[in-house]
C-alpha cells in the first residue's frame, strides 16, 4: 500500500512539474518571444518595459528584465476585462469551447519525454508523465479534439464571421490530419516502436533522425542511415508544415484571419475566454514543436555520442543527467518555437483554395509515396537486387503518374464557343 | 478600338515549388533581425534610434533637438523685449478656435500704466489643453503677434483642472520673444 501511495505521489509531482511548471509557463514565454521577435524583424523594439516596479516601493531604479513580465501584465489585463456574453449565443457550447481548445493541448504533454531517467537512491524515474506505448497516436487522438473547441466556438457564437472561421478550421484540420498521420509512418517504421521515450533513446544511441552522424554499428550503418535520411527529410517537411496547419499558425491561419473574418472563431469572445483561445493556440504550438523535436531532432538528446556520458553523471546516489537532458530539450523547444515565429512573420497567408490544394493534392500524395519509399529503403537489406529494382521502378512509375494527374487536373478548362 | 491582350507571366518550376521564395524570405527577415540587434537598421541614424531598430525609446531619449522650427506644440502667450504683454484681448483667437479651447476675460489697462494707450489686456486667459487640437489658427489670426505655438508637447496632468493653462502658465511657457513688430512704440 505505501508503494502505491509513493507511485501516485510521483505521478502527481510529475504532472505538476512538467505540465504546470514547465509547459504552461512556456505559453506566455512564447507570446513574449512572438512579440519581441516580430518587433526585431520589423526594426522595432517590442515590449521591453514591464518588469518589477521597484520605484513604487521607494527604490531608485525599476528592474526591467527585458520586459519578460509583459505576458503576466497582459494576462492580468485580460483577467480584469469585462467578460461579456452576447445575447445571441448558444450559452452551453459558448462556455465549453475555450476549455476544449486548451485542455487537449495540455493533456498531450503527458507522453512527451522531457529527459533521460533521473536516478535517486537506486530508484530510476523516467521524465515523462505517462510512458505510453502509443505515444504519437495518443497525441493525434487527443490533439484533434481541439478542433471541436474552435468549431463549437464558431457555431455557438451564432454570428457570421465566427461561423466561417469555424467551418474553415474544420475543413483545414480534416485535410491536414491525413497528411500529418501519413507523414510519420516512415518514422515509426524505422524505429519499429511507438513509445516516444524509446524513440528518443534510439536517437541518442544511433544519431538523430535528421542528423545521423554518430553511434554506427552493424545494425545501424552510416550508409543505411544516410539513405533513410531522404524519406525522413520528406516526412519532416510534410509533418512540420502540417503541424503549422494544425495549430492555425501563420501561413495557414485562415480560421482567424483578421483581414477577412474580423477575429475569426473568437470574434464574439472577450476577457479570459478569449485568453483561453489564445493560450490554446500557443500551447498547441509548444506541443507541436515538442513532437517534431522528439520524432526528428533527437528529443532530449545532446547528440554526438555525449548522451551516455551525461547519463552517467552523478553526485553520490543522485544521477542528475536527466536534468541536463531536460535543459537540452527545452533549448531545442525554444529554438523551434522561434522558428515557428520566424515563419509567421515571413510567409504570407495562403488563399483557401491553395491551402486545400496543398493539403490534398501535394502533401497527401507525397506522404503516401514517401511511406512506400521508406518501406523499400528499410526492407532493402533483406531483399534481392531484382526485387529492389522492380520496387524502385514501380515507385517511380507511380510518382510519375501522380504528378501527371496533378498537372492535368490543374490545367484550366478550355473556353467553349458556340 | 485596339484591344491589347496582356498575358500574365507564367511561373516557372522554381517559382511554383515555392521553397526558394521561402528561403529568400527567411534571409530577408533574419537580415532585418540581425541589423536591428546591431543597431544598423536602415534609417537608424536619421531617426536617432536607441540602438535597437529605428525606434527612439521615449522617456529616456527625446526628439526635442530634432523638432523643426515650424513644430506646433502647446499654444502660449509671449512678452516682447520691453516686457509688455502683447495680448490686447481682442478675442479673435477665442472666436476662431475650432474646438473652443480658449476663454478670455478682457480688462482695461489703468490710465497710469505706461502702456495705457493699448487700452486692453486680458484679465484671465485660459486654454483648455484637453480641447486644444494644436491647429495653430490662434497664432495665425492674432493681429498682435501675441500667441505662438511653442515646442512643448508633453502636456500632462492628474485632473482636468491641471490641464487648463491659465495666463500665468501661458506666459511662463511662452517667455520673451524678440524681433516682433512693435507697433505700440512711440514714433521717433
Amino acid at each position: 500500500m505505501p508503494d502505491l501511495v509513493f507511485q501516485i505521489a510521483i505521478i502527481i509531482a510529475k504532472i505538476v512539474t512538467l505540465t504546470f511548471l514547465i509547459v504552461l509557463p512556456l505559453v506566455p514565454l512564447s507570446v513574449y518571444f512572438e512579440r519581441r521577435f516580430s518587433a526585431i524583424i520589423q526594426d522595432r523594439v517590442g515590449p521591453n518595459r514591464v518588469g518589477i516596479p521597484f520605484t513604487l516601493l521607494g527604490f531608485k531604479k525599476d528592474f526591467h528584465l527585458f520586459g519578460l513580465v509583459q505576458p503576466i501584465a497582459d494576462g492580468l489585463k485580460l483577467f480584469l476585462k469585462e467578460d461579456f456574453t452576447p445575447d445571441h449565443v448558444r450559452k452551453a457550447f459558448y462556455w465549453m469551447a475555450p476549455a476544449l481548445t486548451v485542455v487537449p493541448a495540455l493533456i498531450t504533454v503527458c507522453v512527451i519525454p522531457f529527459g533521460s531517467p533521473l536516478g535517486i537512491f537506486g530508484h530510476t524515474e523516467k521524465l515523462v508523465i505517462a510512458d505510453l506505448d502509443i505515444g504519437p497516436l495518443f497525441i493525434f487522438a487527443v490533439a484533434s479534439l481541439s478542433v471541436y473547441g474552435i468549431t463549437l466556438a464558431g457555431w455557438s457564437s451564432n454570428s457570421k464571421f465566427p461561423f466561417i472561421g469555424g467551418v474553415r478550421s474544420t475543413a483545414q484540420m480534416i485535410s491536414y490530419e491525413i497528411a500529418l498521420g501519413l507523414s510519420i509512418i516512415p518514422v515509426l517504421l524505422y524505429y519499429g516502436d511507438l513509445n516516444l521515450s524509446n524513440i528518443v533513446q534510439q536517437q541518442a544511441d544511433h544519431g538523430w533522425l535528421l542528423l545521423p552522424l554518430w553511434g554506427h554499428d552493424a545494425e545501424h550503418t552510416l550508409g543505411s542511415k544516410l539513405l533513410f535520411w531522404i524519406p525522413a527529410f520528406i516526412a519532416f517537411l510534410i509533418f512540420t508544415i502540417s503541424i503549422f496547419a494544425e495549430t492555425n499558425r501563420m501561413p495557414f491561419d485562415l480560421p482567424e484571419c483578421e483581414t477577412e473574418l474580423v477575429g475569426g472563431y473568437h470574434t464574439e469572445y472577450s476577457s479570459m475566454k478569449f485568453a483561453m483561445f489564445f493560450m490554446g493556440e500557443y500551447a498547441a504550438m509548444v506541443i507541436g514543436s515538442a513532437l517534431i523535436i522528439t520524432l526528428f531532432l533527437g528529443g532530449w538528446s545532446i547528440g554526438f555520442g555525449l548522451d551516455a556520458l551525461v547519463a552517467q553523471l552523478h553526485i553520490g546516489d543522485f544521477y542528475f543527467g536527466g536534468l541536463i537532458h531536460m535543459g537540452c530539450f527545452l533549448t531545442k523547444l525554444i529554438a523551434f518555437i522561434l522558428f515557428f515565429i520566424l515563419v509567421r512573420w515571413t510567409v504570407p497567408r495562403f488563399r483557401y483554395d491553395q491551402l486545400m490544394k496543398l493539403g490534398w493534392v501535394v502533401f497527401f500524395e507525397a506522404a503516401l509515396i514517401n511511406v512506400f519509399l521508406a518501406a523499400l529503403i528499410i526492407a532493402a537489406p533483406e531483399l534481392t537486387g531484382a526485387i529492389i529494382g522492380i520496387g524502385a521502378v514501380l515507385l517511380i512509375a507511380v510518382t510519375g503518374a501522380v504528378i501527371w494527374v496533378a498537372r492535368v487536373s490543374e490545367e484550366s478548362p478550355k473556353v467553349l464557343r458556340a | 478600338m485596339a484591344v491589347i491582350k496582356l498575358q500574365r507571366p507564367k511561373l516557372n518550376f522554381g517559382e511554383k515549388i515555392y521553397f526558394g521564395a521561402l528561403i529568400k524570405g527567411f534571409f530577408l527577415t533574419m537580415t532585418h533581425a540581425v541589423k536591428t540587434l546591431r543597431g544598423k537598421s536602415v534609417g537608424a541614424d536619421e531617426l536617432a534610434s536607441s540602438g535597437l531598430g529605428v525606434t527612439m525609446q521615449f522617456p529616456e531619449q527625446r526628439w526635442d533637438s530634432h523638432l523643426p522650427d515650424y513644430y506646433r506644440g502647446a499654444p502660449t502667450l509671449v512678452t516682447d523685449e520691453q516686457g509688455r504683454e502683447r495680448c490686447v484681448s481682442c478675442q479673435l483667437c477665442e472666436f476662431i478656435c475650432p474646438p473652443k479651447a480658449i476663454k478670455i476675460k478682457p480688462s482695461e489697462i489703468p490710465s497710469d500704466d505706461p502702456w495705457a494707450k493699448v487700452e486692453k489686456r486680458p484679465l484671465e486667459f485660459d486654454i483648455d489643453m484637453i480641447r486644444c487640437i494644436y491647429c495653430g489658427m490662434c497664432e495665425e489670426v492674432c493681429p498682435e503677434q501675441a500667441i505662438y505655438l511653442r515646442k512643448d508637447y508633453l502636456i500632462t496632468g492628474l485632473k482636468r483642472a491641471d490641464m487648463v493653462h491659465d495666463k500665468k502658465k501661458l506666459y511662463e511657457i511662452g517667455g520673451v520673444r524678440t524681433g516682433l513688430v512693435n507697433k505700440w512704440n512711440e514714433l521717433k
